[in-house]
């Protein structure tokens, strides 16, 4: 499993890629992505996936065809 | 000059709406003289104001007067602009929608221009080419300006590189504030805003449905007593550091109308220098939830019965124009779309800091010979104790110099024997705008200026001027591209003199 960003939704501010423990998250064209195989949930960094607490839009969820990640 | 009604004057003035002593709310340097700047218990550090150099610290007053935000005298010589490179925010507000600006320091329900820093500075440079009247640029979103702290401090190493004589500022909603008070004194930014909008946590939930904070999404109550505790904690860093600090507080009928005295004691004691009070604009089409739960925005009355009954605490701001994250120019214009990113360069090339410096030295010449002009025409005023209030056009550096008909916005100046103290600005249509639209756009502008004695203006036309006259507004074109506040103060002799020789009609 890994966390995705629903492009409709996100407004592209950047606040979840200067969050990101792994630096997973990244802008092309405007857009912001999270790379799949990069994304740990935070697991060994913090409580809560730190791009999901604080994105404004509320725009990132769970990524179902990714297995969970094992830390 | 003797006046035996100096007695009943002065019970007449405390006896309105404003409520403040007289001299707490005069303009010029003549109060210097008058020992009115000490009278009141005009504590040095808290008197901040918007208004001129009489009325604050010496230090304070260098740091603002070339502000055109923090001085309302300033704002006729001076431009500023915001660059939109800060687009994350860390606290979610309900009156806010991230499809759009922050609202607590940008014009709600518009979209900047998102700048990279790289880009940022060099439309700063573009932008000091073109307008010399460029003195400040600022970071106020459209997020928070500290939610993005690389990309915040990276422009304004770039700014300071290339262009040192501009004075840099940022408004932050205070929750990240107190990690970056050092970096901010580092990179000299001399203002900082501080949006505050309650004092009290219990108020404060019904603002803030949550915030991001030390890896953590916090709600509630609990968001808010973390809000405000590192809001009051990075405003005390921030004087201690010597920075000066102004904090913004959005007006929210039934919600935080009430609390605002509060927050104005508190942040005064704290030693903010000037509080400015704005009002929620709420539109459901913005999508906020204020929009959508059908929160009111405060009407121009409420505002401004609180600015008055705040002001005798701490000077306000009252020409604040809430502004867009990117706007451009002196306030009440925006000349942003004159600087895409495609010319850019070609402007940017020809900046050179000679000539701003010679328009600097000119302002501050033209700046004391008003201020001379009008304490000399308030000295003839003593001892009157009616007011009035007058509108004018202006195109900028202190002088009645728009026609009528291209006026988008008139500002208001209050008269008395105190002098002549700016009270705000009147956005209306233009009247010539679409050559055929005067008819429609006359009855909006009698409307917004329905308070006011006179218009003052460079020149107005014959249709016009008859229907102020019918509505009761004395259209004034004698003081023509004179400086303002000495001519509304000639006029309002002039007219007091007129009612004077008519006495015998009405008391
Ligand atoms: S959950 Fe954590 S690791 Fe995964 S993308 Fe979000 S911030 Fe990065
Ligand atoms: S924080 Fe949310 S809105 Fe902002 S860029 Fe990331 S996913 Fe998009």
């Amino acid at each position: 499993m890994a966390y995705k960003i629903n492009a409709s939704a996100c407004t592209a501010c950047g606040a979840c890629e200067q969050e990101c423990p792994n630096d997973a998250i990244y802008e092309k064209n405007g857009l912001f992505a999270i790379k799949a195989d990069g994304c740990t949930e935070c697991i060994g960094h913090y409580d809560d996936p730190q791009c999901i607490a604080a994105c404004p839009a509320d725009c990132i969820v769970v990524d179902k065809s990714v297995p969970r990640y094992q830390a | 000059m003797q006046n035996p009604s100096a007695q009943t004057g002065m019970s007449g003035m405390s006896g309105t709406a404003a409520g403040a002593p007289a001299s707490r709310r005069i303009i010029p340097i003549a109060s210097a003289h008058s020992g009115a700047a000490s009278a009141g218990g005009c504590s040095s550090s808290s008197c901040g104001s918007g208004e001129g150099p009489a009325d604050m610290p010496a230090h304070i007053w260098e740091k603002v007067k070339d502000h055109p935000c923090y001085s309302s005298e300033a704002h006729h010589h001076f431009a500023r602009m915001h660059v939109a490179v800060a687009p994350a925010c860390n606290i979610q507000c309900n009156y806010c929608n991230r499809k759009y600006d922050c609202a607590n320091e940008s014009r709600p329900g518009v979209v900047s221009e998102k700048l990279t820093p790289e880009m940022a500075g060099k439309k700063v440079l573009a932008v000091a080419a073109e307008i010399p009247q460029l003195s400040v640029v600022g970071i106020a979103g459209p997020g928070d300006a500290l939610a993005n702290p690389a990309k915040t401090f990276k422009t304004f190493e770039l700014i300071q590189q290339s262009a040192p004589d501009i004075k840099l500022c940022l408004s932050t909603n205070g929750l990240a504030l107190p990690d970056h008070v050092e970096t901010i004194k580092k990179f000299n930014v001399d203002h900082v805003t501080i949006t505050i909008n309650m004092v009290d946590p219990e108020v404060g939930q019904h603002i803030y449905p949550w915030i991001f904070h030390n890896h953590k999404r916090y709600h509630g109550l609990e968001a808010a007593k973390i809000l405000h505790e590192r809001q009051m904690l990075g405003l005390e860093m921030l004087t201690a550091a010597g920075i000066l600090v102004k904090v913004n507080s959005v007006l929210i009928p039934g919600i935080n109308d009430h609390h605002l005295k509060e927050v104005n004691k508190v942040v005064k004691a704290k030693g903010a220098f000037l509080h400015n009070i704005m009002p929620l604009i709420s539109d459901p089409a913005h999508g906020t939830h204020f929009g959508l739960t059908g929160q009111r925005g405060p009407t121009a009355a409420e505002l401004k019965a609180l600015q008055d009954e705040c002001e005798g605490d701490m000077k306000l701001m009252r020409h604040c124009r809430q502004c867009r994250a990117d706007a451009v120019g002196m306030l009440g214009e925006d000349r942003s779309q004159e600087f895409t990113s495609d010319k850019l360069d070609a402007i940017a090339a020809t900046y050179d800091p000679t000539a701003r410096q010679a328009y600097r030295d000119f302002v501050e010449k033209e700046r004391a010979d008003q201020r001379a002009a009008e304490a000399e025409k308030k000295a003839g005023l003593a001892g009157a104790s009616e007011k009035a209030l007058v509108a004018v056009a202006t195109k900028g550096g202190g002088r009645i110099n728009q026609h009528f008909g291209h006026a988008s916005e008139f500002q208001v100046y209050e008269v008395s024997a105190a002098g002549a103290k700016f009270v705000g600005h009147r956005k209306v249509e233009h009247y010539c705008a679409g050559g055929y639209e005067e008819e429609e756009a006359m009855p909006s502008i009698l409307d917004a200026l329905q308070d006011c004695a006179a218009v003052l203006v460079a020149k107005i036309g014959h249709c016009p001027m008859k229907e102020l006259q019918a509505a009761g507004i004395e259209p004034v074109q004698d003081y023509a591209h004179e400086y303002i506040e000495a001519s509304a103060l000639a006029w309002f002799q002039q007219r007091l003199e007129r009612r004077q020789g008519a006495t015998s009609l009405v008391a």
